[in-house]
């Protein structure tokens, strides 16, 4: 099916469900085609290859909301699902803030090419992904002696999404994903097996990493770990590595969220045109970036897309406001859910950045741990590496760090350079003053 | 039942599920009515994808309808309805691993998915399937009415009932939260080798969030429960429960601190403090994780891990518990299998490939989210066994320590050993007395270090509805259960805050 196809379905099922008696009603169909191969200590070692499709109706009757979802698009199971679906609604409490959003929040125009879709994933053959899931577990395997396993995996997506809503919306759009990576793990000694890895996701199949990058990253960050133990408890400048950024990132995101500000569960709630965190934090959310992971027309709602600055100077502009929870608030929506977050970056790179560290901890990855949207407070398991006097001098595990994000984010010192390009969120490296950490 | 109060559910020709009408009473002919198949068809598909030398095939069909609905602001004003419906293909060539699906179960469509399968092999001598012969199971999670026959309409009271307690229960609540979802999957599996087995699946669960607001802060937390259960779940002592927990939990956090950041004592309090267990071994057993050599536990079968009255058991056959399964998603039998015996490793948590690599039986490990995974070894209720230690000497004993009482997440990495679980709440010990709250705290440690640091075990196990969690692996989610009886560990990492 197209999606030319897909939005005649979507927009039959609409006029269906309004004639079963809804009021208004929107529609959303996707098709997922997703192929796997991994290969582990040289032998292929699975392959999965699927298409999947989906159809979500939303529907508004009487001020009354719900919302269902089927894998069986045929049209005579489908009219008999929206009709009862239509009839199921009526039995839910009466509730003035469910409507469609007002249209005119809908885009104007469909027309900009954001560069999510690879012309060439047609032409890719089975032999290539063979090949280059091949290649990047063998150019890991020759690394190093100490490595027990290596596991790579590539795969890659073609996903299709239509969305109509009855109040006057409809768009298509057409996306393609690609990722590729290996998992190493190497002996220690001293006892256990450490395990790390590297990652690239990309829109366009060209823009994946050579097999040996990824290879030679995953070894030597592997191998990085081998003697890694905890250290005395105690407060330390931390560098957070831009490929774990979005985890402290995070933090911040889920209290911007309509949803948790209407719940009275933010602690950011009323902290609009309020500084939050130090003038090093500014973050704009960008629908429009050009190949971006996150990059959108419009969201699931419906909604424009626009670029707007969420955090400026450490100042927060913006909650992500959904059209229910924007009705609820009383607040202009923006839209429900992060697209790509673009930092303001520093200029320095990882190395420079250790190197004005003079006793702190890099962290590379964390393990765990959560936080507390209503208060702030969070505590989360971390790995990494001792810095002193602008050098690292051992790997350090099986630590926690812990505090408030009212204060942490006023302890954002800088930025660096490097922002992660295999997530829609491009967060660079981040150093912090005196943070919290416990281990021994 | 009134037909005028029910729903889609019971109506929907899409929800064929409801041509049965109780798992007693569905049969291999009512399963193959119900996924459109008969023998012929399933012996073609699996021929199909034996075609290239695999040496085992397996189908899994499944159908599986998912309500949830949603309570806000004190009105019940949202539903959210699923239905799912397809067929996984596997091809098997010694470890490796073909895998296909298609949510179109006419022959054509599967066949096409049974190539795609069955390219894992590239050589051998073709096998044929075996005649299918139904293999009988036990049923640990009866129910009495299905939730197909429940309408929407029986269940908002419930909702109404616990936020109108929970509002009732202290006046510094300012919101509250609820969500129940309930949810039927029919599965049946079928193997080349000629097993074919069927399943009526039910699960419940409840979640119920508050957040209070006393001299302008506020607070959060909630409570959850969750089986496989049908609508008499619903019991008053379960409303009850979910409506005073959730409220307990959240107003004792208007006096909670931080404790000290570093190594401390910890008391783990009865239930799902299990999570330990999850984190700290369960996944390092999963025979996969074994087989390839990447985890902690690789080389420890059958020596010393923990002190003697340590036994931890991983567990299919508990009566409607969240992580019960009356077969696992491979057709193989559940079990109650000892991980751990009198402190001794024992045994691995197998699916198919792995038991075939150590040339032993498999343990009923073997799940997967949905018809769209491979099935992959992973835990079921994992618990440990009572222990000589009675609570009150456990939490007597320790001079300065934290006692974990609730907790929502946790996280491990195999081969370093290192995991963690996060703490939502729980209490300061000071000398051998549990004093001030505690809230949001991760603890991190190293699982066989840990093992061996669980220095006394209480005789108060417990394991029910408030033990359910969900299990994420490999990017597929399963419902499990894990509980702990009363548990000290002398030693561990407590992510703190220096005062």
């Amino acid at each position: 099916m197209s999606n030319k196809k897909r939005l005649e379905l979507a927009e039959w099922a609409i006029e269906r469900a309004l004639k079963s008696g809804a009021d208004q009603a929107a529609v959303s169909i996707s098709n997922h085609r997703n192929i796997q191969i991994e290969f582990r200590d040289k032998k292929l070692e699975k392959v999965k290859e699927s298409t999947e499709s989906s159809l979500n109706l939303q529907i508004y009757t009487e001020h009354r909301y719900s919302v269902h979802t089927t894998n069986d698009l045929g049209k005579e199971s489908l009219t008999k699902f929206i009709k009862e679906a239509a009839a199921s609604t009526k039995y839910l409490g009466e509730d003035k803030f469910r409507s469609l959003p007002d249209p005119k929040y809908y885009p104007v125009n469909l027309k900009a090419d954001l560069k999510i879709c690879d012309s060439s994933y047609e032409k890719i053959t089975p032999s290539d992904r063979m090949k280059m899931a091949a290649k990047i577990e063998s150019a890991a395997r020759v690394q190093s002696d100490k490595i027990i396993s290596t596991t790579s995996s590539y795969s890659d997506e073609y996903q299709e999404k239509v969305r109509a809503n009855s109040n006057g919306f409809s768009g298509a759009e057409e996306r393609t994903n690609f990722s590729a990576g290996v998992m190493v793990t190497v002996s220690d000694k001293n006892g256990g097996r450490p395990e790390d890895w590297s990652w690239a996701n990309t829109r366009f199949h060209k823009d994946l990493p050579a097999a040996e990058t990824l290879a030679k990253d995953a070894v030597q960050r592997a191998l990085q770990k081998i003697g890694q133990k905890k250290i005395e408890s105690g407060k330390y400048d931390m560098i957070v590595e831009n490929r774990a950024g979005s985890g402290l990132i995070s933090m911040l995101q889920q209290p911007m969220i309509a949803h948790t500000v209407q719940q009275k569960n933010s602690f950011l709630e009323g902290m609009i045109g309020k500084k939050i965190a130090s003038e090093k934090l500014a973050m704009i959310d960008d629908p429009m970036l050009e190949k971006g992971l996150g990059s959108r027309l419009f969201d699931g709602e419906g909604l424009a897309a626009k670029r707007r600055a969420m955090i400026e100077k450490g100042v927060l502009q913006y909650f992500y406001i959904d059209n229910y929870y924007g009705r609820k608030l009383g607040m202009e929506l923006t839209s429900g859910s992060p697209s790509n977050l673009v930092f303001e970056c520093g200029t320095k790179s990882l190395t420079e950045l250790v190197r004005d560290i003079k006793k702190g901890i890099l962290v590379n990855g964390f393990i765990g741990g959560n936080s507390n949207s209503t208060t702030g407070d969070f505590s989360y398991g971390i790995m990494g590496l001792l810095i002193e006097n602008g050098q690292i001098v051992k790997p350090v595990n099986e630590m926690n760090i812990a505090g408030n994000g009212k204060d942490f984010w006023n302890r954002l010192a800088a930025m660096g350079n490097d922002p992660y390009p295999y997530s829609s969120w491009l967060v660079p490296s981040m150093v912090f003053e005196k943070v919290q950490f416990s281990g021994l | 039942m009134a037909a005028a109060g029910i729903p889609y559910f019971l109506k929907s020709d899409i929800a064929k599920a409801l041509a049965i009408q109780k798992a007693e009473e569905m049969n291999l002919k009512s399963c193959y009515r119900q996924f459109g198949v008969d023998e012929k068809i399933i012996h073609q598909v699996m021929s199909e994808a034996l075609a290239c030398g695999g040496d085992y095939c397996d189908m899994f069909f499944q159908h599986r309808v998912n309500n949830n609905i949603g309570l806000e602001d004190k009105a019940v004003n949202s539903a959210e309805n699923s239905i799912n419906s397809g067929v996984g293909i596997r091809v098997l060539k010694g470890e490796q691993t073909g895998y296909s699906f298609t949510e179109d179960l006419t022959p054509k469509a599967m066949k096409l998915a049974a190539k795609t399968a069955a390219i894992i092999a590239s050589a051998g001598k073709q096998v044929e399937p075996v005649e299918l012969k139904l293999h009988k199971r036990p049923n640990f999670y009866p129910i009495e009415v299905p939730w197909e026959q429940v309408s929407i309409d029986q269940k908002i009271p419930h909702l109404q009932k616990i936020n109108d307690k929970v509002f009732a229960g202290d006046k510094r609540i300012i919101k509250c939260g609820i969500r129940f979802n309930n949810e039927t999957s029919i599965v049946m599996i079928a193997t080349s080798e000629g097993r074919i087995v069927f399943d009526y699946r039910p699960m419940t669960a409840v979640f119920v969030s508050c957040t209070a607001e006393q001299d302008g802060r506020r607070e959060q937390n909630g409570c959850m429960l969750s089986g496989r259960c049908g609508i008499e779940f619903f019991t008053p002592e379960n409303i009850d429960y979910l409506a005073n927990e959730a409220v307990r939990r959240t107003v004792t956090l208007f006096q909670a601190v931080k404790p000290e950041p570093g190594e401390m004592e910890v008391v783990l309090a009865a239930g799902l403090s299990g999570i330990l267990l999850h984190e700290a071994i369960g996944h390092g057993m999963e025979a996969d994780f074994n087989r390839k050599k990447v985890s902690i536990y690789s080389d420890k079968m059958d020596k010393p891990v923990a002190e003697k009255f340590v036994s931890i058991v991983d567990d299919g056959t508990n009566p409607h518990l969240r992580g019960s399964i009356n077969v696992d998603d491979e057709g193989n039998d559940t079990e109650k299998t000892y991980v751990v015996k009198d402190g001794i490793l024992r045994s691995y948590l197998h699916d198919r490939i792995s038991a075939q690599y150590y040339k032993t039986k498999p343990t009923g490990n073997g799940r997967r989210q949905s018809f769209r995974f491979e099935p992959v070894p992973r835990m079921r209720n994992t618990y440990m066994l009572p222990g000589p230690h009675k609570k009150e000497e456990i939490i007597r004993s320790v001079k300065k320590g934290l006692y974990a009482e609730s907790f929502i997440n946790g996280e491990v990495r195999i081969g370093a050993g290192d995991f963690t679980f996060y703490v939502k709440s729980g209490y300061l010990i000071e000398n051998g007395e549990l004093t001030k709250p505690v809230k949001d705290v991760n603890i991190i440690g190293n699982g066989p270090e840990v093992l061996k640091n669980i220095v006394m075990v209480g005789d108060d196990l417990k394991i029910g509805f408030e033990e359910g969690a969900t299990c994420g692996k490999n990017g597929q989610f399963v419902p499990v259960s894990c509980s702990l009886p009363t548990v000290k560990v002398s030693r561990i990492t407590v992510g703190g805050v220096s005062s």
